[in-house]
């Protein structure tokens, strides 16, 4: 049983990044736009948020920091992609590289400039990284260290997923960004500022991304700044979105999962099965592949990609 | 408050003496790059009428209706609507003048309810779907018109789609309404019930403008039509005091005959014959059920059926191009089903096939005339270098012959106009001299000078004892050439009828599948 715990708990924990990801990935294909730059916004939302908190020794700060600059991330691609024009796929991969190499510079350039031979974050900001306990939920056996005993990000994660939720499915602005997403020509002519609606969500969900990304540098890292933090992750999250069906809901299970298959290598005993680390680490990636080949399968209408994701708006085209 | 302001309308209305223009527009001009689109249009259009916009494609209607719509923006000239004059930079501008636009393509989100779809967009705070339900139940109920407000747009008819459109239009209180060809896609008793509901709009008072280019509608549901020729408006007639000869005479400019040829063909015989076709959509839905019928040659076989009743998978699966479930099409007794078309071609079968979507599936849109011929005969040629040489004689003759207008033969073909792809795409169908030819919607968007041709060279082929097959969307076209017409209603046959002696009210109720003729009744 304690072991059950142990491993859902670190399930939890491995998920959390990516289920940020998930999240501002189904906003920005939701208002049609297929981002690959996940990965990149991400990046940047770790490295600012980690240099927020470093210099200030607070979280709060550091979550606004990651937030803006992965808003910012988003800025450049929509620019490009809804004013300009230009492809979405190429657009995406370029912010995923520009984003990465960002925060490996940005990073590389506070800690020679420190002195020191590694970036550590302040005891405070590290103390408020740490569980959170909920008085009477915590407390509970069993599920009170199942589910109310972890960090703040895991909660604001589930918050994020349920409000996206609420949004996009039980708002007059979700009805409206979907509308944007799946046909903007209709969209348009039901008077609808397409574009404007297409720069808030786009960079609704970068900023998103950046709180996913200020995860990665700031809990997984233990709080000692390493480049390429983000690590892959983004790119599962933007497979994953596929997975939940652009459902944020479902996003919060399809997190769950893959961080499930992420721990796997320290909780499958090697008395049990002996195989090499590198095929666990692979797993996820093995998992990515199964899904999406699965997923493509299916076809169902509502729980599809929007139907104009990937393709920019010309109102005048003939 | 709107609505208190349309009864005033109302009343005012009822004075004749005293109309009020909805719309004028005052020399507008829009250019695309070098072509002129619309050249100094002046338009008017009242209260309580209905103004047909009449003209061939090409001409400017749609473009000029997409100024009014927020769509494009004028280069030149004024819109005033009613008495004053405005701007209208979006659609959003649009919507706050009152006009609503329903478009030829739906702009409607497939993946949504039609409730949904209504209140896109719509002003003030999101209402509840149960009020919203009651609210667009009341709007149908004044208008007569039918639809579930709560089914997806993916799962309904091209009428039903329409219908919501109108509602969109509706919910709104839009009291200026385009129409962009609505009937194009609409079955005969379609057409009626919405001209009803058109009817009902301008006797509450709203100003309709219908583009089309059918003149028989024209003259049954307009009050006045203003004719454009050439991105030019020609001239503006009362409806009452005109026929559709004059009509036709104002929108080509010239004195034309409106009859299409059919030769009557001696020795016709059964050319291809098919059995018991099925044929499966990529989503697992019937496409085609049990098709039985035979292509004759010497005779164009019509096909009438609503857009998407199968039309489509017939074509491909006769061309070879899709897996059919069951079936056979017999050629001279040969199964032709489960072959390639190069094995079908191998056979010694000739097969043309002029598809639907011309420069997506018949022709290759950024190469010339000339490596389109070559795409035809590629194989023929030994060797691995490609021998150009007849490719491009055989290009200069057609534009020789079929008065193909093109820069020259190296030209990409999407830069030809619609009517010149089509004598491109066709043309070389022809030259392959084939026993069996397929064409779907072969004259679609094409002006009435490029339509007249086609039907020529498809009557032509005919005498040449060539089976074809004509699948079409106007009734009046297809009862006027083709010698059988057989009618598709969601995949099956509901009628193999002699085109001479059927009418398009007849048609119109197979298209629905209310009435069968000439079939088994279920198979």
């Amino acid at each position: 049983m304690n072991f059950f715990t142990n491993f859902f708990v670190a399930a939890v924990l491995a998920g959390t990044p990516l289920l940020f990801g998930i999240l501002g990935e189904i906003i920005n294909e939701k208002s049609g736009h297929l981002n690959l730059g996940v990965e990149g916004m991400m990046s940047i939302g770790a490295c600012a948020g980690f240099m927020m908190g470093y210099k200030t020794d607070n979280l709060l700060l550091a979550l606004i920091a990651a937030f803006a600059a992965g808003m910012l991330g988003a800025l450049i691609y929509a620019v490009l992609t809804v004013t300009f024009m230009a492809d979405q796929n190429v657009t995406g991969l370029t912010l995923t590289i520009f984003g990465i190499g960002l925060s490996n510079f940005f990073g590389d350039f506070v800690r020679e400039k420190s002195g020191a031979t590694s970036l550590k974050l302040p005891s405070g900001i590290l103390d408020s990284l740490g569980k959170v306990e909920i008085p009477l939920l915590s407390d509970i056996p069993v599920l009170g260290k199942l589910f109310f005993n972890y960090n703040i990000f895991v909660y604001l994660g589930i918050v994020a997923a349920i409000l996206c939720g609420i949004y996009l499915h039980r708002t007059k602005a979700g009805l409206n960004i979907r509308a944007v997403g799946e046909n903007p020509a209709a969209a348009d002519a039901a008077g609808l500022p397409v574009t404007r609606l297409k720069y808030i969500n786009l960079m609704l969900g970068g900023g998103i991304c950046g709180i996913g990304g200020a995860y990665c540098s700031m809990i997984i890292c233990n709080g000692v700044w390493i480049s390429n933090c983000v690590n892959g992750l983004g790119w599962i999250a933007v497979a994953l979105v596929i997975f939940a069906t652009w459902n944020p809901n479902k996003a919060i299970f399809a997190a769950l999962v893959f961080g499930a298959f992420s721990v796997l290598k320290y909780y499958v005993p090697k008395s049990v099965i002996r195989i090499p680390d590198s095929i666990f680490d692979m797993v996820p990636f093995f998992m990515t592949i199964l899904v999406l080949i699965i997923t493509s399968i299916r076809s169902s209408k509502e729980n599809s990609q929007p139907q104009s994701c990937g393709v920019n708006y010309f109102r005048e085209e003939r | 408050m709107r609505y208190q302001n349309r009864k005033k309308r109302e009343v005012t209305q009822l004075a004749l003496d005293k109309v009020e223009n909805a719309i004028e527009l005052r020399g507008i001009t829009k250019t695309f790059g070098s072509v002129v689109a619309n050249d100094h249009i002046d338009l008017d259009v009242r209260r309580g009428e209905i103004l047909a916009l009449l003209g061939e494609n090409g001409s400017g209607k749609t473009t000029l209706m997409n100024m009014i719509s927020g769509i494009y923006h004028p280069d030149e000239g004024s819109i005033h609507v009613n008495g004053r004059e405005v701007v209208i930079n979006s659609p959003m501008d649009a919507k706050k003048l009152g006009i609503g636009m329903i478009h030829q393509h739906f702009k409607l989100v497939d993946v949504f309810s039609a409730m949904d779809n209504v209140v896109i967009g719509a002003e003030g705070k999101r209402i509840k779907p149960r009020e919203l339900k009651e609210k667009i139940l009341e709007l149908t109920k004044k208008f007569g018109l039918e639809v579930d407000p709560e089914k997806k747009i993916y799962n309904m008819s091209v009428s039903e789609k329409q219908t919501v459109e109108i509602l969109k239009v509706l919910y709104r209180n839009a009291d200026i309404l385009i129409l962009d060809e609505p009937t194009a896609v609409l079955t005969p008793q379609e057409t009626q019930k919405l001209f009803a509901i058109l009817r009902r709009m301008k006797e509450q008072g709203s100003a309709i403008i219908i583009i089309t280019h059918k003149l028989n509608e024209v003259m049954e549901i307009s009050d006045r039509v203003t004719i454009l020729r050439k991105g030019k408006s020609i001239d503006t007639v009362n409806t009452a005091e005109t026929n559709e000869k004059q009509l036709t005479e104002l929108m080509v400019g010239r004195p034309v005959t409106l009859e299409i040829d059919r030769p009557k063909c001696e020795n016709v015989h059964t050319r291809l014959k098919v059995v018991d076709l099925s044929v499966k959509k990529a989503d697992g839905t019937m496409a085609l059920k049990d098709l039985s019928f035979e292509i004759k040659a010497g005779e164009i076989l019509g096909v009438a059926g609503i857009a998407g009743s199968g039309q489509k998978e017939l074509c491909e699966a006769i061309a070879g191009l899709v897996p059919v479930e069951t079936g056979a099409v017999l050629h001279n007794k040969e199964n032709i089903i489960g072959k390639t078309p190069k094995q079908i071609n191998n056979l010694g079968i000739s097969l043309g096939f002029v598809p639907e979507d011309r420069l997506g599936m018949g022709l290759v849109a950024s190469m010339g005339m000339v490596d389109n011929m070559l795409l035809k005969s590629y194989d023929k040629a030994k060797g691995i270098f490609v021998d150009r040489k007849p490719a491009k004689k055989l290009a200069e003759e057609l534009v020789e012959r079929l008065e193909i207008m093109t820069p020259n033969v190296e030209t990409p073909v999407r830069l030809l106009s619609g009517g010149n792809v089509q004598k491109v795409l066709l043309g070389r169908e022809i030259e392959s001299e084939p026993s069996v030819l397929i064409t779907a919607y072969p004259v679609r968007g094409l002006d009435i000078n490029s339509s007249y041709t086609i039907y020529d060279l498809l009557n032509e082929q005919k005498k040449k004892g060539v089976a074809v097959m004509f699948i079409g969307e106007d009734l009046d076209v297809l009862l006027e050439i083709s010698d059988r017409i057989m009618v598709l209603c969601h995949g099956e046959v509901t009628g193999i009828v002699d085109a001479a002696v059927t009418t398009k009210e007849e048609l119109g109720l197979m298209m629905t599948g209310s009435k069968r003729e000439g079939v088994k009744a279920d198979g």
